[in-house]
């Protein structure tokens, strides 16, 4: 096997070929080719489960490929476990910190290697591990227990426990989304700095800002295909990798029918709320859907999409303001609350929210139903009415199972997407928040979707559908809000066939921060 | 390049675990299990032998023991009883994913409630059965389910970790027994209560001798249909009833439980409540049923522990329950018969992490490839 030197002055370091993962039901990494060369800043960007995390974890040696190689410097190598990783010297700083709360920076480094081998002479490693955080800017205490260092300090102990192990290449699995605006400037000089000391990062994001921003070159993945491979960041627009995340591929000629949109059905009014991590998600947002018509929810990931579908679902709590369905205030109850006032969720993680796992389809289509006659009879479950009914959504749905004892994890993503669309609609609502409905499934399935939502609205529902498909919104909704950082940027109307590229290009503003009102003053200047 | 080859020489054969994406047939988690608890006795023979023993001789041993004649299956049988309710208690919380680990101080409470209707005294010792037994149980049930409570509302309102706080209460169930039965209800200073009156008494085989001469000296007594009773109404609770289906809820997705509007604060104290209360229910049917008055060591004697090992076993089906708990009630008869401690719990053991390890049989396959791919 001959190695050819790149034509590019820098040296190749990493290159995965032919990268394949599967996991039950997606394919996680479809054939991904990635290449990163020594001393750059590699942006890898898609949007939540594109892949990214896994074609990472491979490299780090966490998971497995079913086929393809991974060669660096040249060299092929298996990577069994993330010791043999970072034995070649690529070590990954994971978004969930591997970190001993009751243990001391140094301990932490530490941690795993073969030094010291007895005797721990701890002073001797503190000013080591001192002088190495001087060298790359990552001030943090050696003697500091970890459980005192804010979530900025602990990510720099993982850095450093990279570096102690003497890893070349560096991979930041979204290393942003836990830091504070001034600690990621903090972040970004220290990856200058390993940059400069002849080392090499993968930066993964969603963010594009942050990857154009910091990336010498950049990657972008869409479910599971890399849809761009090392392109220089500084050719390429902020709009152009949006769409390359988001894609443009689904166009179907969906039979969307008019409808004169009803009353205001859901009412949100200026709410407030916080995420897990208690940093604010949602500031003072507003949105209303009305009868018969599907609005939008646009924006990238983690922007207080996830946030705004709980709050009004009452699965979070809101800090202010209130959410109306049909005039009753559902904010700040319990789930049932809602789930009798007519509203019906499907949840963004279908497995961990949506679904139980080891109960049967049968159970599963049951959950908002065993209240209530027929399934409840005599204060007891009548089990054949629930297999009966079952039986009856498997196959107006379209569930493709050998029978409805079937446990639903063994279900694939599509599969699984019916059961829970099928027990959301049949529960005849008023109104349906679909969070990211669509996502990781294969493209007859996406349709089937597309097809109950616009069904949904043609029964006369609300719909708010929050996605991440700028496709996929702006070929279903009648309206579409645009999200960032927790505030509406604007409001569109869609006026239905022909989506000009002035109006995707608008929506891209708006996603990257810039208010509606901004931009058609901006607009108004340039005309006038 | 060289190195990789090498590898593979060595290892012409791979073995890959990797997680089913299909169901397994109905009939393949039996065999499974049947098949662990072969090789569960095979390795307890190794080591039976290991110790000197022979292993054949001591399984025909164990089985005649428990299994011989009528007369040994009663006393099989009156083990497994409250082996039975205690499985059955454990059961029902760790379907909910609450590791309750107080059986056996909510199985002493019960028994301790259902005595101080005999001792306190709430009824006079003249009191009918039909009254008795009933009252007893109700009792019993009532200071299990308190036990279960208390760990129950602890957790569900500050977040107090069940698996310590029920384990205490262990402690503390035996230590409040101890007290009345070396005070108040000391019979002359010995560290026991009085015999209870005949009538507080659960009817055994053997007092039906007068018209079924074949019951004379058997010892199996009404605590057993009142744990098979137990087992039938639990299994329609668990399958068939609204509460259990958030139950099984609950347990198997909490997050699917909340977003289904289900209240899992409530529940965890219910189930402690129930758990607690079946708990309890076994310890009356013991005080009752064979021990016949109110002292510690026979209550305690840790059937709230093999209740745990019962109630896995059984992968939580109420009815399986049934029949794993004979299982343990013969290794327990027999396990005196050979040794006092030792070789029986040590099988006891074995059994267990062999059903245990074997769960991972049913969620992954063992993929064995030749190296080449």
């Amino acid at each position: 096997m001959t190695e050819q030197i790149s034509s590019t002055e820098q040296k190749l370091i990493v290159e995965m070929r032919g990268i394949v993962k599967r996991f039950p039901g997606v394919l996680a990494n479809d054939h991904v080719d990635f290449k990163l060369l020594h001393g750059e800043i590699h942006g890898l960007l898609g949007e939540n489960g594109a892949g990214k995390s896994t074609l990472m974890n491979v490299l780090a040696g966490l998971y497995r490929q079913e086929a393809g190689t991974i060669l660096v410097n040249g060299a092929p190598k298996i990577f069994s476990s993330p010791r043999d990783a970072i034995n070649a010297g690529i070590g990954m700083v994971h978004q969930h910190f591997m970190l001993v709360p009751s243990q001391t920076v140094t301990e932490n480094v530490l941690l795993g290697l073969d030094e010291p081998r007895f005797i721990m002479n701890l002073p001797e490693y503190d000013s080591k591990i001192a002088a190495l955080g001087e060298e790359f800017g990552l001030k943090v205490d050696p003697r500091a227990k970890v459980w005192q260092l804010s979530v900025g300090e602990q990510q720099r102990v993982e850095i450093l426990k990279m570096l102690y192990r003497g890893v070349d290449v560096l991979i930041m699995d979204e290393p942003t989304a836990v830091l504070a605006p001034q600690e990621i400037e903090g972040l970004f000089d220290t990856l200058r700095a390993m940059i400069a000391q002849g080392k090499s990062v993968i930066f993964i994001s969603h963010k594009l800002q942050e990857v154009s921003a910091i990336a010498d070159r950049v990657s972008v993945l869409r479910k599971g295909v890399a849809t761009a491979s090392g392109v220089a960041s500084k050719g390429v627009s902020r709009q152009e990798l949006a769409r390359l995340m988001v894609g443009r591929d689904i166009i179907f000629a969906l039979d969307k029918k008019h409808c004169q949109p009803g009353d205001v059905v859901l009412d949100v009014r200026d709410i407030y709320a916080e995420n897990d991590k208690g940093l604010p998600a949602l500031r003072g947002l507003s949105l209303n859907v009305r009868a018969g018509e599907i609005v939008g929810v646009a924006g990238v990931a983690g922007n207080g999409q996830s946030e705004l579908s709980q709050v009004i679902s009452g699965m979070r709590q809101c800090k202010q303001g209130q959410v109306l369905l049909g005039g009753d205030t559902v904010s700040n109850h319990s789930t049932l609350f809602g789930i009798q006032h007519g509203m019906a969720y499907v949840p963004e993680d279908r497995n961990h929210v949506g679904s139980a796992p080891n109960l049967s389809i049968t159970d599963n289509i049951i959950m908002k139903k065993y209240r209530k006659s027929p399934i409840l009879k005599n204060g007891l479950l009548d089990m054949k009415a629930a297999t009966k009914l079952a039986n009856e959504l498997k196959q107006a749905y379209d569930i493709i199972v050998p029978n409805v004892s079937t446990r639903v994890r063994l279900l694939s993503g599509g599969n699984l997407q019916r059961v829970i669309l099928a027990r959301e609609i049949s529960g005849l609502p008023s109104f349906m928040v679909a969070v990211q409905p669509t996502r990781g499934l294969d493209v007859g399935a996406i349709e089937g979707v597309h097809r109950l939502l616009l069904t949904q609205r043609e029964a006369g529902a609300a719909v708010l559908l929050v996605s991440e498909e700028l496709e996929e919104l702006l070929s279903l909704c009648d309206r579409v809000y645009v999200i960032y950082e927790g505030k509406i940027m604007g409001e569109i109307m869609i006026k239905g066939e022909g989506q000009d590229e002035a109006l995707v290009d608008t929506i891209g503003q708006m996603m990257t921060g810039t208010p509606l009102d901004q931009i058609q003053k901006e607009g108004v200047v340039a005309n006038g | 390049m060289a190195e990789s080859r090498s590898i593979k020489q060595r290892t012409p054969l791979r073995i890959r675990v990797e997680p089913r994406l299909s169901e397994p047939p109905a009939w393949f988690p039996a065999v499974v299990s049947f098949s662990a608890i072969l090789v569960a006795l095979i390795l307890g023979g190794i080591l039976i032998s290991f110790a000197g023993g022979d292993p054949i001789r001591s399984y025909i041993h164990i089985a005649k023991a428990s299994f011989g004649d009528i007369g040994v299956i009663s006393d099989t049988i009156v083990k497994a009883t409250p082996i039975i309710l205690a499985a059955l208690a454990c059961s029902v919380a760790f379907r909910m994913k609450l590791w309750n680990i107080g059986a056996e101080g909510q199985f002493i409470m019960g028994a301790f409630g259902a005595s101080a209707i005999v001792l306190a005294p709430v009824l006079p010792a003249e009191t009918p059965p039909w009254i008795f037994i009933p009252v007893m149980m109700l009792a019993g049930m009532a200071a299990g389910a308190l036990w279960g409570f208390i760990p129950g509302y602890l957790k569900a309102k500050f977040n107090v970790n069940e698996i310590i706080s029920t384990l205490m209460l262990n402690y503390v169930a035996v230590a409040w027994v101890n007290f009345w039965i070396f005070g108040v209800w000391t019979e002359g200073g010995f560290q026991m209560s009085p015999k209870f009156p005949v009538a507080a008494n659960l009817p055994r085989l053997t007092d039906f001798a007068k018209i079924f001469p074949i019951f004379r000296g058997l010892t199996t007594h009404l605590g057993l249909v009142i744990g098979i009773v137990a087992a039938i109404i639990l299994w329609f609770i668990i399958f068939r009833s609204r509460w259990g289906y958030e139950i099984r809820l609950i347990g198997d997705n909490p997050q699917a439980a909340r977003y289904a509007g289900i209240n899992i604060t409530k529940n965890v104290i219910w189930v402690m409540m129930l758990s607690g209360a079946l708990a309890g229910l076994g310890g009356m049917s013991e005080v009752t049923g064979v021990v016949h008055r109110l002292q510690t060591a026979p209550l305690a004697a840790g059937y709230g522990f093999t209740g745990i090992i019962v109630a896995w076993l059984a992968k939580l089906n109420p009815l399986v329950i049934i029949v794993a708990s004979v299982l343990f009630g013969a290794l327990i008869l027999a396990g005196r018969e050979i040794q006092p401690s030792g070789v029986p719990k040590m099988i006891q053991g074995i059994i267990l992490v062999c059903l245990i390890a074997s769960d991972f049989l049913l969620r992954y396959r063992i993929v064995i490839e030749r190296g080449e791919e």
